[in-house]
């Protein structure tokens, strides 16, 4: 029964957000710049806008010029994510990959790394005045979120184990349309209960931030209007 | 408000307070919940929204219309939809806005500033806001709303100041420019911007000179530089065949500093011994429509550039000394009233004028005296558009390094303010982005705050005097504000006032005799 509600569950999850991010990347694709509005200085060729990307998604450039705390808690905490994330994998994969088995220890460690972050950028939200002041209940929420899905991640590695072959035995079955038996471990399923909640408010919350980085004009634009004519499409109307 | 007191010509040591111009420029002030929630722009009359296009006045159904054109607007601008939605409310940006550090109102943080109409979208556009609006801080849109629109969406210089510090590139100035426009398709405009872009429609320019004074003003000057120099220097107008069309912000015609500008802009293409011309028709750079965030209306004002061009015959376009004209030419014209293929294309199009002086200054054509600036000790204030939104030259950065460069080739003594303060760090002037009007001047003196505290930092340090500013608002706003901080309003110059000065013209005597002008000139003008 507990088996079966979570295999909908994570299906449901799944299609919510592949389909949701799907709809939302296919609206800003389609959605035109009808300007050049690139930040400047701004590379002038597009390989030059392939290196502004990258400096700003994998060193978050911009935000290390803004403040150092910012950048400091997030770095640490989006950085520790992507090897937690990436630690995951052993559970969708049989054999694991020999890269995957690499990182390992450091996937395990990376949830104290994961858990700091979001505890600096959550005590922000309540001791910097003007953080304070800009937060809405979800942004605190969304930390809530988050740091539930760490601790209890944290406290099946390091205090109450679970069974974890089963665990991957009812993902690997998950993936051939296979539901198998889940332990009935509780922080197993608050973590697997709080991950499929984020993976449905993915694409309806600022998580939207992660597919929009690619999309802003400010960033992704090429400085060289006056050597290429940009039009958009219903900019091109009022030519006719 | 304070009264306006422009013979005030104290030295630095006598300086009024204001904020107080000692201290860290960037310092975060403490907060003053509401404190310019009653600073207001004058609104339009119906005349002047009629004229773009607008409702004359808000109209019966402006909830249900102005919650389209939010739909609207997502659907024809990707910077627009993307910035609603991709804000995680970090509060990288906050401290980074010149009107909050100027005035501690902390609806003048960036991220604020975007929220109040990010959270009237969220409230009809995204399923938590529908649903759960007090989650995520959704709001109806109601007239109280609306009036908070009114008064913060005009407390953005649109300088993108933000836009450099936001880990997405969310840029509140497009923010402001769609919540601008929101408000002008229901009926509530703003005078300041509306009413000028009609008199372009009308007449040109933003001031509504007509051709035959344009003309006469334009021959003053003429006569001027002769009295001067000894030589005479054509400012042509509406010359049929000129290779260069001149296009230049009209303050430069009338206000000071800015027509030492363009008197340094003539000596420069007579020394380089080009011909060029003013059109009468085109007699304005500025392209407020930028401000009011109306593609059509800014199309429309750059077509008539185009126009000039075409019916004159011109070679080539050169823009003078403004920022946000230079955002709209270097980044928009192309787009908006390209392409320009009758036009010469081994010449950047268009390109301004401090890329086509340093090229002559690279040359050698321009014979100039550095000593003759002597009496000024100079710093350079960044215009905020042309940083954060243009280039010129060919690498990027190019709009830093070529006004310097042409600064240092004609004057002795030039000291950088600090570093968080320019380049694409500047702290913008206090008046872009539509906010020029005296109605508004507390909130002008105020955002000023920033770059008046960089400045005096150099004059404690260095001992600099003056400061040399690009665009037309900068001056117009700085000469007004800089005697609120205790510097003579002929403390801000044109760059190619200080290109004038140094400049000696072939025939002209080197001798004491051609003193620099400017100072005494400055100190009359700008009503």
């Amino acid at each position: 029964m507990l088996s079966t509600l979570y295999a909908v569950l994570f299906y449901v999850a799944t299609i919510l957000l592949v389909t949701g991010l799907a709809v939302k990347i296919r609206q800003y694709a389609r959605t035109p710049a009808p300007l050049k509005i690139p930040t400047t200085p701004a590379p002038t060729t597009r390989s030059g806008v392939f290196w502004r990307m990258f400096r700003e998604v994998v060193f978050f450039e911009s935000l290390f010029k803004s403040n150092k705390w910012i950048w400091l808690f997030g770095y640490m905490f989006h950085g520790a994510m992507l090897l937690v994330l990436l630690r995951h994998l052993r559970y969708f994969t049989q054999p694991v990959w020999w890269w995957v088995e690499l990182i390992q220890p450091f996937g395990i460690y990376a949830s104290f790394a994961m858990a700091l972050g979001l505890l600096g950028l959550w005590a922000r939200r309540f001791l910097v005045e003007r953080i304070r002041y800009i937060s809405n209940p979800s942004d605190h929420l969304m930390l809530a979120l988050l740091l539930g899905i760490v601790l209890s991640g944290m406290n099946m590695k390091f205090l109450t184990p679970t069974d974890i072959i089963s665990v991957k035995v009812f993902f690997l079955g998950l993936l051939r349309f296979q539901i198998n038996e889940l332990p009935d471990t509780p922080a197993l399923l608050v973590h697997l209960g709080l991950v499929a909640t984020l993976m449905i408010i993915f694409p309806i919350s600022k998580l939207l931030h992660a597919p929009g980085v690619f999309f802003s004009p400010t960033r992704n634009q090429v400085d060289n209007p006056r050597e290429k004519r940009h039009l958009a499409p219903w900019a091109a109307e009022l030519e006719k | 408000m304070a009264p306006l007191d422009d013979s005030a010509k104290k030295k630095p040591a006598e300086m009024m307070d204001v904020r107080g111009p000692d201290g860290d420029p960037l310092e975060i002030p403490k907060f003053a919940c509401e404190a310019m929630r009653e600073s207001e722009p004058y609104p339009a009359y119906p005349e002047h929204n009629l004229k773009l296009g607008f409702p004359g006045e808000l109209i019966d159904n402006w909830q249900e219309v102005a919650i389209a054109k939010i739909g609207e607007l997502a659907k024809k601008n990707r910077a627009f939809q993307v910035y609603l939605d991709a804000c995680v409310k970090c509060g990288a940006c906050t401290d980074k806005c010149h009107y909050f550090l100027g005035s501690g109102d902390p609806k003048n943080m960036p991220v604020a500033r975007q929220d109040l109409l990010r959270s009237v979208y969220r409230r009809y556009y995204t399923f938590a806001g529908k649903y759960f609006p007090w989650l995520v801080g959704a709001r109806d849109l109601t007239k109280e709303v609306l009036d908070e629109w009114y008064a913060y969406y005009h407390q953005c210089s649109q300088c993108r100041r933000c836009s450099v510090f936001c880990p997405y590139g969310i840029d509140t100035a497009e923010i402001s420019m769609a919540a601008r426009e929101i408000m002008d398709s229901i009926g509530l405009g703003q005078k300041y911007c509306n009413e000028i872009i009609g008199k372009v429609k009308d007449v040109g320019n933003n001031l509504g000179l007509q051709e035959k004074a344009l003309a006469a003003t334009l021959e003053g000057l003429e006569e001027d530089i002769e009295d001067d120099t000894g030589v005479s220097v054509r400012i042509p107008l509406d010359e049929k065949g000129a290779d260069i069309l001149l296009v230049t912000p009209s303050a430069d015609f009338f206000a000071e500093p800015h027509i030492e500008g363009l008197i340094g802009y003539a000596k420069v293409f007579h020394q380089a011994g080009v011909s060029w011309t003013l059109s009468s028709y085109a007699s304005e750079a500025a392209n407020f429509g930028l401000f009011i965030g109306s593609y059509e209306n800014m199309r429309d004002v750059s077509l008539r550039i185009r126009k000039a061009a075409e019916d004159l015959g011109v070679k080539r376009i050169i823009f003078g000394e403004c920022g946000h004209a230079w955002r709209v030419a270097y980044s928009f014209l192309n787009t908006l009233a390209g392409p320009f293929d009758f036009l010469d294309q081994n010449y950047p199009i268009p390109q301004h004028i401090l890329e086509f002086t340093w090229n002559e200054i690279q040359k050698g054509t321009l014979k100039l005296d550095k000593s003759r600036n002597d009496h000024i000790r100079l710093t350079y204030h960044d215009s905020c558009n042309v940083a954060r939104a243009s280039r010129m030259g060919d690498k990027p950065g190019g709009q830093f390094e070529i006004p310097r460069n042409v600064l240092k080739a004609v004057c002795n003594h030039y000291y950088d303010m600090d570093r968080d303060t320019i380049m694409e760090s500047t702290v913008c002037c206090g008046g872009g982005g539509g906010l020029l009007t005296d109605e508004i001047m507390d909130l002008r003196v105020k955002g000023a705050g920033p770059r008046m505290k960089a400045l005096k930092q150099v004059t404690d340090d260095f001992g600099v005097t003056h400061m040399a500013a690009i665009c037309a608002i900068c001056k117009t706003q700085f000469s007004k504000v800089m005697p609120k901080y205790g510097y003579g309003m002929d403390s801000i110059l044109s760059v190619h006032q200080l290109v004038s000065n140094a400049i000696i013209l072939d025939g002209q005597e080197d001798g004491e005799d051609a003193a620099p002008q400017g100072d005494a000139a400055a100190a009359e003008a700008n009503q």
